[in-house]
């Protein structure tokens, strides 16, 4: 309900790499009509030790984001990845402690994907405009986890200016993985490239998604092979905040 | 089959360079095991239903091991068969090879099993004097090949064509060395004429199973091409290679995961042939054979009952998880170095050949979750794998690049004060560097990266340091 208030998890890699994210989902939670705080003993999810199999420091991480988030009406965050891993798994992290498990749930049912939040939340207004052709690449943790599919795209038709162009495999991995694109990058490189290869046939300029680990790979990858392609987080373009250069641009 | 599954990653850079394997590889997406999949499950309305009861029929079976394989053992004997019941890979070879032995046989038919590749039955059968002779046309190719599977259910999918002619002339010597065989349909019947002969002149036929009965002591197999039948009901004496987590309660059971597994595996809605054998041929029988005994093999899952893996002893082996798995998809079976390819193999294998041999394989995913997606019996495969990770972890058999680095991010990642500061310095100064293309081409320590991909460029300052200066 308007009037809430909404604690931002901003997620690492947009603090590190494109804080303009955060400030993109900051204005559409506010203009939606809830108060937007960020927490600031927060400072990643947990999950590149939680799937390195580092489970101690995993349920370490978790706690201090749960007390970090426990006051708020809403978590939100811009990521499937980072969202999935409250909602689903921070749960099953505390199988053995009941204490931090209740905790742990009741932070998980109040914490939303950013573009499904804004979806479903009733002061939604899109007012943006991007010209240009977009397409969108579902990300596997927002997608299978959280059931992110139609919300980016329902917003995404409210943008003036902008057309959607599906690829061809818009659900199929891009090969990030976390650590797994370093860990086995000949693989993790026919992956991307197979993605590289269905984001330009679309002839779309822009390529969207909703996570920063999906966005830097495949942004990586695209130009490396020398495509033009702007890649850039779906709340910029929802914000209308696009003044920044696309990832990987000057 | 020595375990190659150590080299992985080496595996891994030769399949990705092999132009016939990719070739393969594209054609299998593009024939679509995946999208005859989407299409069987959506024409059955009541699918993810019975991917629910299927679930929870395998998950009440495994509470109940003990009594249903002693059930079962009860039906069989009923039956006029005999249960061997083998501890290891070592027992099930010792207890075939004895039985091979007593019949005399010199020829040996098989059906497609996966159990027989797991204790590597083909190898000893002929060390042992025996010829072995598959019967599945993938499985017959690969044999004369001498290569293991490189899939489940489509055990030849990395072979062209060509591929498969080339070995059929260097094989089938005795046949005219220019006649045509460039078509499916010629191979096809080669191998079946020299199958036909294998068929009649076997004293013993070998089987899996992929479910055994105990309210009635059968097995069931499906095929698509009717080796079955033959492997089993024209010999003398039949053995039925199976696992202990084949089992369930009834022929209704069975008919519940008959229904999920061929949409799953193939989009079929049944396989071409479904075949129940209960004991021996009886009495009044015509035909049959006149032995009918089990390998009931163990290696290992017993120890998985009640832990955190138990899930993956619901596996139907429909091989769903490798049609779906982008990283399958990208570098087929062979590389996962063991019989157990994909998703399904990267929980298994650890359990069967020791994680310390197979500790890349729970590693190569990028937990896209599409395995899950699609297992008709909701085994959990990513988080099965994690758990492999984190025995992995505590065990520090993870390389110790990865253990401190993972040790370094979680102090900063509990010092929130450090940790704005650290991120704070690496926007800063990595912004300021990337400032002029907005990108690396190359970046200490992250060539892993770097290699195969650029690295954007952060905008300049961390995003918890200008709110903190906003607000």
């Amino acid at each position: 309900m308007p009037g809430e208030r909404v604690g931002l998890l901003v997620t690492c890699l947009v603090d590190l790499f494109r804080p303009s994210v955060g400030f993109a989902a900051v204005k559409l939670i506010e203009a939606a009509g809830f108060s937007v705080e960020v927490p600031m003993a927060q400072t990643c999810c947990g999950q590149p030790a939680y799937n390195s199999g580092d489970r101690k420091s995993a349920q370490a991480v978790a706690r201090s984001v749960i007390e970090a988030f426990a006051a708020y009406d809403h978590v939100v965050v811009p990521s499937g990845s980072c969202a999935g891993m409250v909602k689903r798994h921070y749960p099953t992290l505390f199988d053995d402690d009941p204490v931090m498990q209740d905790a742990a749930r009741r932070l998980a049912d109040r914490t939303h994907e950013l573009v499904s939040f804004l979806a479903q939340a009733p002061g939604t207004r899109i007012d943006a405009r991007y010209d240009g052709v977009a397409t969108y690449h579902d990300a596997c943790s927002g997608l299978r986890e959280l059931g992110v599919k139609d919300a980016p795209r329902r917003l995404l038709a409210g943008v003036a200016g902008l057309r959607l162009q599906e690829m061809a495999s818009a659900e199929t991995c891009c090969g990030f993985g976390g650590t797994f694109c370093v860990k086995y990058p000949a693989i993790s490189d026919r992956m991307v490239s197979d993605k590289a290869a269905d984001i330009e046939a679309t002839g779309a300029d822009t390529l969207l998604a909703g996570d920063m680990g999906c966005l830097l790979n495949m942004c990586g990858k695209l130009t490396r092979r020398g495509a033009r392609v702007r890649v850039r987080h779906v709340a910029e373009v929802l914000a209308g905040m696009t003044d920044e250069p696309p990832l990987g641009q000057s | 089959m020595e375990a190659t599954s150590r080299s992985f990653p080496a595996n891994a850079r030769r399949a990705l360079a092999d132009w016939g394997l990719q070739d393969a590889l594209h054609t299998m997406a593009r024939q679509g095991f995946a999208v005859k999949r989407a299409q069987a499950a959506a024409r059955l309305p009541e699918f993810e239903t019975l991917r629910g009861l299927a679930k929870d029929m395998k998950n009440e079976v495994l509470q109940n091991l003990d009594f249903y394989l002693e059930t079962y053992e009860r039906a069989v004997s009923a039956a006029g068969g005999v249960v061997h019941w083998c501890r290891d890979a070592a027992e099930a070879r010792a207890a075939v090879l004895t039985i091979c032995r007593t019949a005399g046989a010199r020829i040996v038919t098989k059906g497609k099993s996966m159990i027989g590749e797991e204790i590597a039955l083909n190898e000893h059968l002929e060390a042992a004097g025996f010829e072995p002779v598959e019967t599945d046309l993938g499985e017959y190719i690969i044999q004369i090949r001498h290569e293991p599977p490189s899939h489940i259910v489509a055990p030849a999918v990395h072979l062209s064509k060509e591929q498969v002619a080339e070995s059929f002339r260097a094989t089938h010597r005795d046949l005219d060395p220019d006649r045509p065989l460039s078509e499916p349909r010629q191979m096809l019947d080669e191998a079946r004429a020299l199958l036909r002969r294998k068929f009649l002149a076997a004293e013993v036929g070998i089987t899996g199973a992929n479910f055994l009965i105990a309210e009635t002591g059968s097995s069931i197999i499906v095929t698509n091409e009717g080796n079955g039948d033959l492997t089993q009901s024209l010999p003398r004496v039949h053995i039925v290679l199976a696992s202990i987590e084949k089992v369930v309660p009834t022929l209704e059971d069975a008919t519940l995961l008959l229904r999920l597994l061929a949409r799953s595996a193939t989009g079929q809605e049944f396989s071409t042939y479904t075949t129940v054998s209960t004991g021996p041929k009886r009495a009044d029988d015509l035909d049959g054979p006149e032995e009918y005994h089990v390998i009931l093999l163990d290696n290992g899952r017993s120890a998985l009952l009640g832990g955190e893996m138990q899930d993956m002893l619901r596996c139907i082996r429909c091989a769903a998880c490798l049609n779906h798995c982008p990283v399958y998809g990208a570098i087929g079976g062979h590389a996962y170095g063991w019989v157990y390819p994909g998703p399904m193999g990267a929980v298994l294998t650890p359990t069967l050949i020791g994680v310390g041999e197979a500790g890349h394989l729970p590693n190569a995913s990028t937990f896209c979750g599409r395995c899950e997606s699609v297992c008709p019996m909701q085994i959990p495969l990513p988080n099965l794998m994690r758990h492999w990770r984190e025995r992995e972890f505590d065990a520090r058999l993870a390389p110790a690049a990865a253990r401190y680095g993972i040790a370094l991010w979680s102090f900063l990642a509990l010092h929130p004060r450090l940790y704005r500061f650290v991120a704070e310095a690496a926007a800063r100064v990595l912004g300021w560097c990337g400032m002029k293309r907005g990108r690396f081409r190359t970046l200490p320590l992250a060539a892993g990266w770097t290699n195969v991909r650029d690295m954007p460029a952060p905008q300049g300052r961390s995003f918890m340091s200008q709110w903190a200066k906003r607000r």
